[in-house]
């Protein structure tokens, strides 16, 4: 038995300012990001101001939830333990079609099958109280 | 107005110094640091007291706070002191480069820039979970937006860049593997080369396991302690110290965009290299094929691909045949990390690879040395992809 009852069986996210108002979004079952309320420019991570245009107006949009896989990296050894039964796992980067990028994993799929432009679709998976993580599943071919 | 170019050849390494490089060490941070700044100070010949410049890479991660090296080191009247911490690896090439302007503008006459890295005995790669401790804006990104998924350390993020170089490019393993290989080889001509008796092959490379695809064991940098110290000074005092100068002909610092996070660059191979080669070589006015050797910071094989097409030895995208063949190996084309690099000699942040340009440029470096080099360039990498170039001349 481990004595070590202070790790965590999740790495969580600190939930404060933008983040937490991100992962709030994410708990009601949202992907949103901020977009710049002149130009319209999504960003991510959050930040004040929109590198475009310089404008400090923005506002939390929701996006549709799709995009494609960018690239990964398929993690055999797990540095943190909270992850060591979860290995291998693929830490996944993916495109949403409205242009932000997010650190995610693509469930449903082995990191073998993965490919660069692979269509996936958001769900969200409830980790703790207080956080829900935004993850991936391949896209359905629509009928 | 000044132009870079005013800046070529105006400041010189005139001292170097090193301690053993170890896995485990009794010795405390800024104990190592002062052991190598006073090597670094009898090399170039002059008193502690001359010092009135301490550079330091990581801030008080250095070893110590600038009023450390004053305290020990008797340093009564000190005129400038900065640190680089959010420039991570690259901060050491970024020393250079801010020593360079303090001495060429008359702001201080003889600059320190001692590092120590504890990377054995202090916090391991592997014990970074998720908040990597630097107060940064990228180590936030990392926590909030990455760590939740399982990626906090280095070997993890910069995979993505690797992978997405060999799904572009058609980059191979036993290309990475080329990296791995010629690294060991140089280390094996070093006295002080963590690996210098642990020869490996390219089988041996495919075969060790995975720590994150496509990256193996192999393709990491080793984690040692041990601390490397330069002294540099104007061109004009470094004429009459002891040993020949090393002149800073160019260098430059860059950041890719935004710096703070890798997955929403618009191309996430656009590194902080590649923002700043080009100023450097202009500073210098030499091109890439003048350079007679390259010290690469070579955190990983991957990196090290990325910045030797950054640093313009080869187009984007080419790297890969690049480093096959033996023409990064001594007697090649470009012998790289003619010490054996983070991934065979120690890691000290790349320390080590300034300091051994200077051993090159010295024309000191006994059975590894690289044939009449002039122009050597060493590179630096940290952060999410901060970079930094120098070429160094003797």
């Amino acid at each position: 038995m481990t004595t070590e009852n202070a790790t965590p069986l999740v790495r969580l996210p600190v939930l404060g300012g933008y983040t937490k108002e991100f992962y709030d979004w994410c708990q009601q079952r949202e992907l949103r990001f901020q977009c710049c309320q002149e130009c319209g420019t999504w960003r991510h991570p959050p930040r004040p101001m929109c590198t475009s245009c310089h404008s400090l107006e923005w506002a939390w949009a929701p996006a549709k939830g799709t995009g494609t896989v960018y690239c990964w990296t398929t993690v055999y050894q797990a540095l943190d333990p909270a992850f060591a039964e979860h290995v291998p796992y693929a830490a996944v980067v993916v495109e949403l079609d409205e242009g932000p990028r997010l650190t995610t994993w693509v469930t449903g799929v082995v990191p073998d099958e993965l490919q660069v432009g692979m269509p996936v679709e958001v769900w969200f998976d409830t980790v703790s109280d207080d956080v829900t993580l935004p993850k991936f599943k391949p896209q359905l071919p629509s009928l | 107005m000044p132009a870079l170019t005013d800046l070529r050849d105006q400041a010189c390494i005139v001292g170097i110094g090193e301690t053993a490089y170890t896995r485990g060490t009794p010795k405390s941070a800024l104990e190592l640091a002062l052991e190598a700044s006073l090597g670094a100070i009898e090399d170039a010949g002059i008193q502690p007291g001359d010092i009135d410049a301490v550079i330091l890479p990581n801030g008080a991660g250095s070893g110590g706070t600038a009023g450390d090296f004053c305290a020990n080191l008797g340093l009564q009247d000190l005129h400038y002191t900065t640190s680089l911490q959010e420039m991570g690896g690259a901060m050491c090439v970024s020393a250079v480069e801010s020593a360079t302007t303090a001495l060429a503008s008359g702001i201080a006459q003889y600059a320190l820039i001692p590092l120590c890295s504890r990377f054995y005995s202090g916090r391991r790669a592997r014990q970074v979970t998720s908040d990597p401790g630097t107060g940064l804006q990228a180590a936030e990104t990392i926590r909030d937006y990455y760590a939740p998924f399982g990626v906090a350390a280095p070997p993890q993020h910069y995979a993505w860049m690797t992978q997405r170089h060999m799904q572009l490019y058609g980059t191979t393993h036993e290309q990475l593997g080329a990296v791995a290989v010629a690294m060991r080889k140089h280390a094996q001509l070093h006295p002080n080369a963590l690996m210098q008796r642990a020869p490996l092959t390219l089988e041996d490379y495919l075969s060790s396991r995975w720590i994150s695809y496509p990256y193996r064991l192999l393709d990491c940098c080793l984690e040692t302690d041990g601390a490397a110290a330069l002294l540099m000074t104007s061109a004009e005092r470094a004429k009459d110290l002891r040993k020949k100068p090393v002149y800073v002909t160019g260098v430059a610092s860059g950041h890719p965009f935004p710096p703070h996070d890798i997955p929403n660059r618009p191309d996430i191979l656009k590194i902080g290299l590649d923002f700043c080669a080009s100023r450097a070589y202009a500073m210098a006015g030499v091109q890439p094929s003048d350079i007679d050797f390259a010290e690469i910071y070579d955190c990983f094989t991957g990196q090290a691909i990325l910045q030797i097409e950054s640093a313009g030895f080869c187009k984007k995208g080419e790297g890969g045949p690049f480093v096959e063949n033996g023409r990064i190996e001594l007697g090649g084309a470009l012998p790289v990390n003619t010490h054996g690099g983070l991934l065979s000699q120690a890691h000290n942040t790349g320390m080590n690879h300034l300091v051994e340009a200077v051993v090159q440029l010295r024309h000191e470096a006994d059975s590894r040395q690289v044939q009449d080099p002039e122009f050597g360039v060493v590179t630096g990498w940290g952060g999410h992809g901060h970079g930094s170039i120098a070429i160094l001349r003797r």
